[in-house]
C-alpha cells in the first residue's frame, strides 16, 4: 500500500478518536451556562500573546518556567512542521516539499529539538527528583514526557542518520497521531483548551460572576468555568500559594480543577451532570476559601477557581447549608446592615472617643466622603486606628466627613461568602446614603470595601474618585500637602492587603507612604502579588475554624514577619488584618516579639 | 379586693418545686396588705402529705384526681377555673416555669378574666393589687393594674426568696373535688437528659457564657478561666443551641438550676428565662458590653466592657494572684 | 396535612428601647419590629413537617412595621399561602391579637380546617397572656406548649410532641388533632434564605389581606398600665470601672477577699 494510504487511515482514526472526544467537551461546553467573553478583543490577544507566547506566569517558578518555556515553543514549531507534513503527506501531488527537507526548517527543527530535549530532561529530573509539594505526579504526565521524548527524538534521529529518516519520520508521525489521540483523555487538554482560556480569560481579576442562583449541576457553571477544568495541567502553583490549602483547611484549589475536568468528561458525580457537590467537592472544601486570588494570580492557564467556589457557594446558600456562625452574620448584615448585630445607630460610637467632631456628610458638603467600614467602626479593638485615621485626615487640613449611620457593609464579603441578593440590597443602601449626601470624592481605609466601591458600585453616582487611604495619602506627600515633621526610625516590615494588592494593583502607594515617614522596610518574603492571606476574606471571618488544621494563615504570616532580623513592627493597611495579625500574635505569644501597627497610627506620629 | 389570695403549688415527679415556696412569700406579703387569708391549691394524684410544708399559707386547698397526676396545663387549668368558680378568691398567683406555663392564661380565658404575665414583685397600692411585670426580656419594667376582682397573676421564679416561703407551721388542709374529662393531651413518658460529663449542679464555681462570647473558638477562653477558678463552663440557651456546648452545660429555665458559690455570667444578657437558672448564685459577676444588659440587676458586681478582651485579663490576674500566693 | 402558623411582630432589642411621653407603652418613633424569636422556630417546625409529609402551610399574622418582609421571608422559605389581617388598633395587646387571630381563623376561608396550629410559645411583649393557649382555647382546641419536636403519629389523629421541663428533663406527649402547639424550639434552627428569594417571593406572591372582623365583646377584663419605664440596672450590681486590666485587678482581689481564689 502507498504510504499516502496507510497516512490516511492513521490520521483519520487519530482525527477521529480526538475529534469525538474534543467535541463531547465541546457540547459540555455549548450546554452550559453563557458567559460573555468576546469583549475587548484586543486586551485578549495581549494576554494570549504574554501568557500563552511569553508564558510569562510560568516564569514565576524560572527553572520550570524556562523548561516548559523551551518546550512549549519547541512544540509550536514541531507542531507546524508536523502539520506541514501531514498535509503534504496527505496529499502526495502538492507541489511542496517535506518541512524537512527545507533547510531552515531543518535548522529550526535541531534547535528545538536539542533545546526541547535539553528542558525536557530538566523537567523530568525535576519532577522525579526535585518535584515541588502539589505537583501531581501522575502516570498520565509520565506517557506525556516520554511521548514528547519520542516525538523530538525521532526527529532529531532522522535529521541527523539519513538512512533511517524515512523510519523516524514515521515513527513521529505516528507518535504524534497518537498523542493527538491520546491528548483529549490526558491532562495535556490543557494544550488547546488553555489558549482559549488565557483569550477568554477575565479582564479584571477580582472582578465575580454576574448574579445567578449558583451552581451545583454541570449545566448551571458557565462554560468558561468548565473550561477551567479542561485547561488545568495540574502543575499545582495555585496548591502551593493557597493559604486554606497550607493551614491543612480541606480545600485543594488544584484538586477543585481537578473535579471540574472530571465533571465535564462525566466521571465525577452521577455521571450526567449532577451529584457534584456532596460527593466530588465537599461543602468544607467549598467554604474554606479566603478569596485572596493568590490562587488564579499564580495559575498559568488563567483558571478561574474563586468563582466556581462562588457558584457552589451560591446553591449552599440557597439551600441554607452553611455553619450558623457565618448564618447568623448574614441575617444581621440583612437586618442591621453590619454583622454584629448591633444597632445601626451604634456605627458611629467610635467618634466619641475624639476630641473633634466629625462632619456628617449627609447635613452639610465634604470635600473627602470617608467610608469607615464595619470593622473600623464596631469592633473596639480597632479604635485607636480608626481614631489615628481621622486625626491624620484633620491634622492633613482634609474636608472630610463620613455618613454615620447611613453607611452600610459595602456588602463585598456577603458576595463572596456566596449571597449575592444581599450584596445588591447593601450596595443599594449606600449608594442612597450617598445620593442624598453632598461630597466630591470617596476615601476610605477598608480595602474590602475598596474594591467594590471602586470596581462594582455603578459609575452613575456621579463617577466620583475611590482612593484607599495610603492612596490618597501617598498623593498628598507627592504634592508636599502632608505636613510631616519627624522622620520615624523603625525598622518595619508591611502586609499587602489582598483586596489592595493582587485584587487592585495598589502596591507601592503605601510603600511611598512608608518612605516618607522615614521607615526602613524590609520585604516580607512573601509580598507583593505573592503576600501570603491573613485568612479573613470570603466571609472566613464569619466562619468557624474546622477542628483539625495545622496552623491558621494569620499565625504563619506572623510567623513569618518575626521571623525578618530587626523588624518588630508589622505594618498593615487593612482593619481585618490588624485584628487577625494582633489575635496571632497573642495566640503565639509573640507580644515581645512583633506589633501591629496600622500605617494612620505611624503616619500620625510623623505629624508630631 | 374580698377573697383569699392563692398561690398555686407546683408539683412534678412528687416533688413541690422551689418556686412554690418564693411564689408563697410573696402570696403571704399580698394577703397580710390586703388583710385577707392566704390560701395555697395542691392538686395532684395521692400527694396529700406534700400540703404539710405549705404552712406559710393559712389553708391548703388540696384536689386529688388522678388525671392530675402529671401537671398537664389544660386539666390543671380546668381544675383551678372549677375551684375559683366557686370560692370566689381575689388573686390567683401561677409560678412561671416550664412546668406550669400557660396555666395563667387557660384560667383567665377559660373565666373571661385578665391575666397578668411576666410579674416580678407585686405591691398594694390603694388596697388594690399592683403587678410590677418585666418586660423584653428584661429591659422594661411595667406596673399593671389588672381590672376586675380577680388578679391573675403569672409570676417569675427569685420573686421572693424561699427560705421566706418556707414554715414549720401545719396549714388547715381542705380537700376539694373537681370534674375533669379525659384529656386530648396526654404524658406518655419523661425521658431523662443523659448524664453530662460533669454535674453543674455539684460545681461550685461555674464561668457561664452567652451570646457575647461570639464564637466556640473562644469558649477555650472561658474554660482557661474556670480552670483557674477551679470550676466548669456552662452556657445559656443561644450557646447550647448553637452547639458549642453540651445540653448537660445548659443553665436556666429549660436547663439547670445550680446555686455556686461563683457565678460568673460572661456575655449573657440576664433575660429572666437565665436567671431563672443562676438567681440563687452566692456571688454572681457579670461582664458584658451593654451597660443596660438586665444581667447587672442580678449581679453582685458588674464590669461593662467587651468579653473577649477582659475574659483573658482575668484568666491572667488569677493565675498571676494564685502564683503569688503560692510564693507568698 | 394543613398547617396554620401564627406570626407575631414584636419590638427589636438590638435597638434601645424608648418610652413614650405618656410613660405608658414604648415610643414607636425609635422602634423596630422583628419576628418574635419562636415564631420563626413555630414557622420552620411547620415547613419540615410539610417537607415530610406533604401538605399546605398557611401563615397568619396581624399588621405591624415590617411583617411584610417576615410574610414574604416566609413564602421564600416555603409557605404556601400568608394572609395579614388589617385594621387593628397599634398597641394592641396578646389577649386582643389572639382573639382577632381566632375569629379570622374561624371566619377567613381556607384557614380552617388545619391539622395543626403552630405559634411561638411566648413572645417578649406578652404581658397580658400567651398566644397559644388563648387561640387553643377559642378555638376549642388542645394545647401543649414548649415543644421542641413533633412528629406526626397517626396522621389526621395525633401528634408525638416533646415538651421541654427544667433541668434537661423532655415529656413525650401524645396529643390529639387538631391542636396548638407552642413551639420553644424547632428540630432544627430557623432556615436561611437567600435575600433574593426573598424578593422573587415579593414579586411573585401577594399577601391576602383580610379586614379584623369587629371584636365581638369579649368579656374578660383587661389589664391597665399604670407605667412603663426602662430596666435601669444601676441600683444592683457594684460597677468596677476602669480597662480590662484594671478591673480584672479589681475583681481579683474581690474574689481573693472571698477564699475564691486558691
Amino acid at each position: 500500500m502507498p504510504d499516502a494510504l496507510y497516512l490516511w487511515i492513521l490520521t483519520l482514526v487519530s482525527f477521529g478518536l480526538f475529534g469525538r472526544r474534543a467535541y463531547s467537551y465541546v457540547k459540555v461546553l455549548l450546554g452550559a451556562r453563557a458567559e460573555k467573553r468576546w469583549d475587548h478583543v484586543g486586551q485578549r490577544l495581549k494576554l494570549v500573546l504574554v501568557n500563552v507566547l511569553g508564558q510569562r506566569r510560568l516564569l514565576e517558578e524560572p527553572v520550570a518556567g524556562a523548561a516548559h518555556f523551551l518546550i512549549f515553543w519547541a512544540f509550536m514549531v514541531y507542531a507546524t512542521s508536523f502539520f506541514w507534513n501531514l498535509v503534504r503527506g496527505l496529499f502526495p501531488f502538492l507541489p511542496i516539499p517535506f518541512a524537512d527537507q527545507v533547510p531552515w526548517v531543518r535548522v529550526l527543527l535541531a534547535v528545538f529539538g536539542v533545546l526541547g530535549l535539553a528542558a525536557l530532561a530538566v523537567a523530568a529530573v525535576r519532577r522525579y527528583f526535585f518535584a515541588p509539594p502539589r505537583l501531581e505526579k501522575s502516570r498520565d504526565a509520565s506517557i506525556i514526557l516520554a511521548l514528547i521524548a519520542v516525538v523530538l527524538i525521532s526527529a532529531l534521529v532522522g535529521l541527523r542518520f539519513q538512512e533511517v529518516s524515512r523510519a523516524m519520520w514515521w515513527v513521529h508521525m505516528v507518535t504524534v497521531l497518537g498523542f493527538m489521540a491520546y491528548l483529549p483523555y490526558s491532562k495535556h487538554m490543557h494544550l488547546l483548551a488553555s489558549p482559549f482560556g488565557v483569550f477568554f480569560g477575565s479582564l479584571q481579576p477580582g472582578s465575580m460572576p454576574a448574579a445567578s442562583e449558583g451552581a451545583a449541576r454541570r449545566d448551571e457553571f458557565t462554560w468558561r468555568q468548565l473550561l477551567s477544568g479542561l485547561a488545568c495541567a495540574e502543575c499545582g502553583r495555585c496548591d502551593r500559594a493557597c493559604p486554606a490549602f497550607n493551614s491543612g483547611f480541606a480545600l485543594s484549589p488544584k484538586m477543585l480543577m481537578h473535579h471540574m475536568k472530571e465533571l465535564v468528561r462525566g466521571e465525577a458525580g452521577d455521571g450526567n451532570g449532577g451529584g457534584f457537590i456532596g460527593s466530588a467537592v465537599k461543602p468544607e472544601e467549598i467554604w474554606a476559601c479566603t478569596s485572596c486570588l493568590a490562587c488564579m494570580t499564580r495559575c498559568p492557564v488563567m483558571n478561574e477557581h474563586v468563582p466556581v467556589l462562588l457558584e457552589m457557594r451560591r446553591h449552599l446558600v440557597g439551600e441554607g447549608d452553611m455553619d450558623k456562625s457565618l448564618q447568623e452574620a448574614l441575617k444581621n448584615l440583612t437586618r442591621y446592615g453590619n454583622s454584629f448585630g448591633t444597632a445601626p445607630r451604634a456605627r458611629s460610637k467610635w467618634t466619641q472617643q475624639l476630641q473633634f467632631s466629625i462632619k456628617d456628610a449627609r447635613k452639610e458638603p465634604v470635600h473627602y466622603l470617608w467610608f469607615v467600614g464595619d470593622y473600623a467602626s464596631y469592633d473596639p479593638r480597632l479604635a485607636a486606628a480608626t481614631c489615628a485615621a481621622a486625626r491624620v485626615f484633620r491634622k492633613a487640613g482634609l474636608d472630610f466627613g463620613i455618613l454615620y449611620d447611613g453607611e452600610y457593609n459595602s456588602g463585598n464579603d456577603a458576595r463572596l461568602a456566596g449571597e449575592e441578593g444581599l450584596y445588591e440590597t447593601l450596595r443599594d443602601k449606600n449608594l442612597k446614603s450617598f445620593a442624598k449626601a453632598h461630597f466630591d470624592e470617596v476615601v476610605t481605609t477598608d480595602p474590602h470595601s475598596f474594591h467594590v466601591l471602586k470596581n462594582e458600585y455603578p459609575a452613575t453616582n456621579g463617577a466620583r474618585t475611590v482612593r484607599h487611604h495610603t492612596q490618597l495619602l501617598s498623593d498628598l506627600i507627592l504634592s508636599g500637602e502632608l505636613p510631616l515633621k519627624k522622620k520615624l526610625r523603625m525598622t518595619v516590615t508591611y502586609h499587602d492587603p489582598c483586596y489592595l494588592g493582587r485584587y487592585n494593583a495598589v502596591f507601592n502607594a503605601p510603600r511611598r507612604v512608608m518612605a516618607a515617614l522615614g521607615l526602613k522596610l524590609v520585604e516580607m518574603p512573601q509580598n507583593r502579588t505573592y503576600a501570603y492571606c491573613c485568612g479573613a476574606g470570603g466571609g472566613r471571618i464569619w466562619m468557624e475554624d474546622p477542628p483539625v488544621i495545622k496552623e491558621r494563615p494569620a499565625i504563619t504570616r506572623v510567623r513569618e514577619a518575626a521571623s525578618l532580623r530587626g523588624v518588630h513592627t508589622l505594618v498593615v493597611v487593612c482593619p481585618k488584618d490588624l485584628v487577625m495579625f494582633q489575635d496571632a500574635i497573642k495566640t503565639i505569644g509573640l507580644e515581645d516579639k512583633l506589633e501591629v501597627k496600622e500605617l494612620s497610627e505611624l503616619v500620625e506620629q510623623a505629624m508630631g | 379586693m374580698t377573697g383569699n389570695v392563692w398561690v398555686v403549688a407546683e408539683q412534678w415527679r412528687g416533688h413541690l418545686s422551689e418556686i412554690t415556696y418564693e411564689t408563697l412569700a410573696l402570696g403571704r406579703e399580698v394577703a397580710d396588705g390586703l388583710g385577707v387569708p392566704l390560701t395555697a391549691v395542691l392538686a395532684g394524684s395521692g400527694i396529700q402529705e406534700l400540703a404539710q410544708t405549705l404552712g406559710c399559707a393559712d389553708s391548703v386547698l388540696y384536689v386529688d384526681h388522678p388525671l392530675l397526676a402529671e401537671p398537664i396545663p389544660e386539666l390543671c387549668a380546668e381544675a383551678l377555673a372549677q375551684l375559683i368558680e366557686a370560692r370566689k378568691p381575689c388573686a390567683l398567683l401561677v409560678p412561671l416555669t416550664n412546668v406550669s406555663l400557660g396555666v395563667g392564661t387557660l384560667v383567665a380565658t377559660r373565666l373571661g378574666n385578665s391575666a397578668v404575665n411576666f410579674c416580678k414583685d407585686i405591691q398594694i397600692v390603694d388596697g388594690k393589687l399592683r403587678a410590677i411585670c418585666v418586660m423584653y426580656g428584661g429591659k422594661i419594667e411595667a406596673a399593671v393594674e389588672p381590672a376586675g376582682g380577680l388578679a391573675i397573676v403569672g409570676v417569675w421564679p427569685g420573686a421572693r426568696p424561699a427560705d421566706k416561703g418556707r414554715s414549720e407551721r401545719s396549714p388547715s388542709i381542705e380537700e376539694a373535688t373537681v370534674t375533669l374529662e379525659d384529656t386530648r393531651v396526654r404524658l406518655k413518658r419523661y425521658i431523662d437528659p443523659e448524664a453530662g460529663d460533669v454535674d453543674l449542679t455539684k460545681q461550685d464555681v461555674l464561668v457561664a457564657v452567652g451570646r457575647g462570647i461570639q464564637s466556640r473558638d473562644n469558649i477555650a477562653l472561658a474554660e482557661e478561666l474556670a480552670h483557674a477558678l477551679g470550676g466548669e463552663v456552662a452556657g445559656s440557651r443561644p450557646v447550647i443551641d448553637q452547639g458549642w456546648l453540651p445540653l448537660s452545660r445548659q443553665v436556666g429555665k429549660s436547663g439547670l438550676a445550680v446555686k455556686p458559690k461563683l457565678y460568673v455570667a460572661l456575655g449573657i444578657s440576664g433575660a429572666p428565662e437565665h436567671i431563672e437558672g443562676m438567681k440563687d448564685s452566692a456571688l454572681i459577676v457579670a461582664v458584658n458590653s451593654d451597660a443596660g444588659a438586665p444581667i447587672f440587676n442580678v449581679a453582685h458586681y458588674g464590669i461593662v466592657g467587651d468579653v473577649l478582651e477582659t475574659l483573658p485579663a482575668l484568666t491572667e490576674a488569677i493565675a498571676a494572684r494564685k502564683t503569688a500566693g503560692h510564693h507568698a | 396535612m394543613h398547617i396554620l402558623v401564627l406570626l407575631k411582630m414584636v419590638p427589636d432589642v438590638v435597638e434601645d428601647l424608648e418610652i413614650a411621653p405618656d410613660g405608658k407603652a414604648l415610643d414607636l418613633e425609635y422602634l423596630r419590629m422583628i419576628l418574635s424569636e419562636s415564631d420563626d422556630h413555630a414557622l420552620e417546625q411547620a415547613l419540615l413537617l410539610k417537607e415530610r409529609h406533604g401538605g399546605k402551610v398557611t401563615v397568619l399574622a396581624l399588621d405591624a412595621p415590617e411583617v411584610d418582609d417576615a410574610l414574604f421571608t416566609a413564602v421564600a422559605k416555603g409557605a404556601d399561602r400568608v394572609v395579614k389581617v388589617v385594621g387593628m388598633d397599634a398597641g394592641s395587646t396578646t389577649r386582643q391579637a389572639a382573639s382577632a387571630l381566632a375569629q379570622v381563623i374561624q371566619k377567613e376561608t381556607g384557614l380552617m380546617p388545619a391539622d395543626l396550629v403552630l405559634t411561638g410559645v411566648q413572645a417578649i411583649d406578652d404581658l397580658d397572656g400567651l398566644i397559644a393557649p388563648l387561640v387553643a382555647h377559642e378555638l376549642g382546641l388542645p394545647y401543649l406548649g414548649i415543644v421542641t419536636r413533633v412528629s406526626l403519629d397517626a396522621p389526621g389523629q395525633s401528634v408525638q410532641a416533646i415538651k421541654e421541663y427544667p433541668g434537661g428533663v423532655h415529656g413525650e406527649f401524645e396529643v390529639k388533632l387538631p391542636a396548638v402547639l407552642g413551639m420553644q424550639a424547632a428540630e432544627k434552627p430557623p432556615r436561611y434564605v437567600p435575600v433574593a428569594k426573598v424578593r422573587t417571593a415579593m414579586k411573585s406572591q401577594k399577601i391576602d389581606c383580610t379586614l379584623v372582623p369587629t371584636l365581638a365583646d369579649g368579656g374578660w377584663l383587661a389589664i391597665d398600665v399604670v407605667e412603663m419605664k426602662r430596666n435601669e440596672p444601676a441600683g444592683h450590681a457594684e460597677m468596677l470601672e476602669g480597662d480590662p486590666d484594671q478591673v480584672s485587678g479589681k475583681l481579683c482581689g474581690i474574689l481573693a477577699e472571698r477564699g475564691l481564689v486558691a
